[in-house]
């Protein structure tokens, strides 16, 4: 059925369908739509969920590992803030192994108080062991939504799967999303160490030097095994579905000689500049990363590229580039633009292009190259 | 409790602890913060604990717990949802939790065990440490009050919350069942002595809790729909309370304590049960 919602309402809607026992959430813009249309629908009897209204974030993912160890589906929303105080429980779920799935609104880091699009709240998550994904349309959100709940509870991954849209970039814009008959797409939750007074057992107790490296090491095997799983979800949802979600979304990249690769909207930004670039006769692609976590194999190999960061990592550089750096040897130009939501048009994009300087970064509106 | 707990020689939450999943019997699931309790249970892949123990980090316990008791009441299982959380993890780090978990009615026993210091981290002062006692952060003694939690409790209007003494283990049994009964957030709060925290030989915690109870420093009591009913191990012991130095004077903590603190610690001793016995007399 088409409808045209807001990507806030769409992460909603695709939350009512996969029913989860459990939502706790804290309101911050510009999540709170996600979290009032919830409680909307639970309120109108048309969600069997329980929704825990929590004093902060902190609490709403203790809230989440409460219950999802008990085995019940559970989902989360928040941003910015939100998401770095509960940074603690956010090791804590995917140390837990437990499949909770999470929408991140992607919004800017205080001081100066500044609601709009950047994605080093998420970025700053980066290594927490949850599966990261970034989408770029209304009906992407929609439809990642409902992927993450089947990847998260999969028997070969059991983490934790944040699900992120730029700050009213998306989460506020409305767009046409057909939305889907679910069916068994996304299968009954079975947790194997779901909680069971019939069988006790002590969940995080002490741990000496000698064990725990290697519950760490379980997670980065299941991270692995991920990459199978979120194939696997990708190609049935083509089937039953019709549209297709990949690691990377590869705009015109088989022949281009420059790549442009961001997150999120800008990514899809991105692929208007290329456009532009091809009609003057500039050999251009865009690379939209849809998943961050777990990393893919990117084929670089004899591009030139691109990398757009809305973050950055003081000290190092825009986290994007230094992640790519981390894969290729190709030549690599970093601008960083679109930080505490600055405008950035496909022009400026395609100027980006233009103007590029390899091995240097470039810092748009500040116009200072490093 | 099993055999291969981890606690201190002469520990008393462990005494605490065997009482209290006695009276919750096999259908628990026990939510425990950073504490003692998270050493006293054993190191992996062992457990001293015959119910299923969910360990958090130290300010989520209370939130984890209303994750899961509303979990579990969706999914139709009575199962008690118990937080055993120390002085720290529940009147510092903890509260917000805490008071959010009984603002929204969670239907989960929090039990409060106090040992007046950040024991496991080695008798740091927290909130709960008394004026005068000398902890690891307070080398020349603490000069702030110890919090009263159990007002703040008692702000959140609960159906029942109590107060208990390890060395009373029949008065924690009855008060665990009995706060078991209830639906909604429920709270014990139970006076746990500390042999290394509070610099006494192991084998006298049950004597120094008794001292807390005799001397007035600890008061027994119970409030069940906001009636108060004071213990009457408190209402024998205040008839002629024990002079306050020989609770203090055996225990290292407070070695050569100001007079003059002595003095305000007698005072907010007799105004405390004052306070409650006029509470008693009112809600009776």
């Amino acid at each position: 059925m088409k409808k045209i919602v807001t990507g806030n309402k769409a992460v909603a809607e695709a939350v009512k369908q996969a029913v989860p026992g459990v939502v706790a959430a804290y309101p911050i813009t510009p999540q709170t739509e996600i979290v009032e249309q919830i409680a909307e629908f639970v309120s109108g009897g048309l969600m069997p969920t329980r929704y825990i209204a929590v004093e902060s974030e902190h609490s709403a993912m203790a809230a989440c590992i409460g219950a999802s160890i008990t085995g019940v589906r559970t989902f989360t929303a928040t941003s910015s803030h939100g998401l770095l105080y509960m940074h603690e429980m956010t090791n804590w779920a995917a140390g837990a192994r437990l499949p909770i799935v999470m929408a991140n609104v992607n919004r800017s880091l205080g001081p100066g108080w500044n609601i709009w699009a950047e994605h080093t709240d998420a970025l700053q998550e980066r290594d927490t062991g949850w599966l990261q994904v970034y989408v770029s349309t209304v009906q992407e959100a929609y439809d990642t939504i409902l992927m993450a709940f089947r990847i998260a509870e999969h028997n070969d991954v059991l983490l934790p799967v944040m699900v992120n849209l730029d700050g009213f970039l998306l989460s506020h814009i409305m767009q046409p999303v057909d939305t889907v008959e679910l069916g068994d797409f996304i299968p009954k939750i079975r947790l194997p160490h779901a909680i069971d007074p019939k069988h006790p057992a002590g969940y995080g107790t002490l741990t000496g030097p000698d064990q725990q490296f290697k519950f760490r090491w379980d997670i980065e095997r299941s991270m692995r095994d991920s990459v199978k799983v979120i194939e696997e979800t990708g190609k049935d949802f083509a089937k039953r579905f019709g549209r297709k979600y990949g690691f990377t979304e590869d705009y015109l990249c088989d022949d281009a000689e420059v790549i442009v690769i961001a997150l999120g909207t800008l990514g899809k930004e991105a692929e208007v500049a290329v456009d532009i670039l091809r009609k003057e006769g500039i050999k251009a692609g865009s690379m939209r990363l849809r998943w961050l976590r777990p990393f893919p194999k990117l084929n670089l190999k004899g591009k030139q590229v691109v990398v757009i960061d809305r973050d950055y990592s003081f000290g190092r550089g825009g986290i994007l580039a230094t992640e790519i750096m981390a894969q290729t040897k190709e030549d690599l130009y970093s601008v960083i633009a679109g930080i505490g939501g600055q405008e950035v048009t496909y022009d400026d994009i395609a100027g980006f292009v233009r103007t590029r300087r390899m091995g240097e970064e470039f810092w748009f509106g500040v116009n200072a190259h490093v | 409790m099993l055999k291969c707990t981890s606690a201190c020689a002469g520990c008393s939450d462990s005494l605490a602890l065997r009482y209290v999943l006695k009276a919750a019997g096999p259908d628990t699931v026990m939510v425990v913060p950073a504490c003692c309790t998270s050493v006293i249970q054993g190191i992996y892949p062992n457990t001293a604990f015959n119910v299923p123990v969910y360990n958090i980090a130290f300010g989520a316990a209370a939130a984890c717990a209303s994750g899961m008791s509303n979990a579990f009441r969706a999914a139709g299982k009575k199962t008690n949802v118990i937080v055993y959380a120390g002085d720290g993890g529940t009147l510092d780090i903890g509260i917000q939790a805490m008071s959010g978990a009984f603002e929204r009615g969670t239907d989960f026993l929090y039990i409060c065990y106090d040992n007046e210091a950040y024991g496991n981290t080695g008798m740091q002062r927290s909130g709960g440490t008394p004026m005068g006692a000398k902890t690891t952060t307070t080398p020349t003694g603490k000069t702030d009050a110890k919090k009263d939690i159990d007002m703040i409790i008692a702000a959140h209007d609960p159906p029942y919350m109590a107060t208990a003494c390890a060395a009373y283990p029949q008065d924690i049994f009855k008060k665990v069942q009995k706060a078991l009964t209830f639906r909604g957030p429920t709270f014990i709060h139970i006076l746990a002595p500390c042999p290394p925290g509070w610099r006494y030989p192991t084998e006298k915690s049950v004597e120094m809790g008794k001292l807390a109870v005799k001397s007035g420093m600890w008061v027994l009591y119970e409030r069940e729909y906001g009636k108060v009913t004071i213990g009457p191990q408190s209402k024998a012991a205040m008839k002629k309370p024990l002079p306050l130095e020989e609770y203090l004077s055996p225990q290292g903590r407070f070695k050569g304590i100001d007079p003059k603190i002595v003095e305000i610690l007698k005072q907010k001793i007799a105004k405390n049960y004052q306070r409650l016995a006029a509470e008693e007399e009112a809600s009776a």
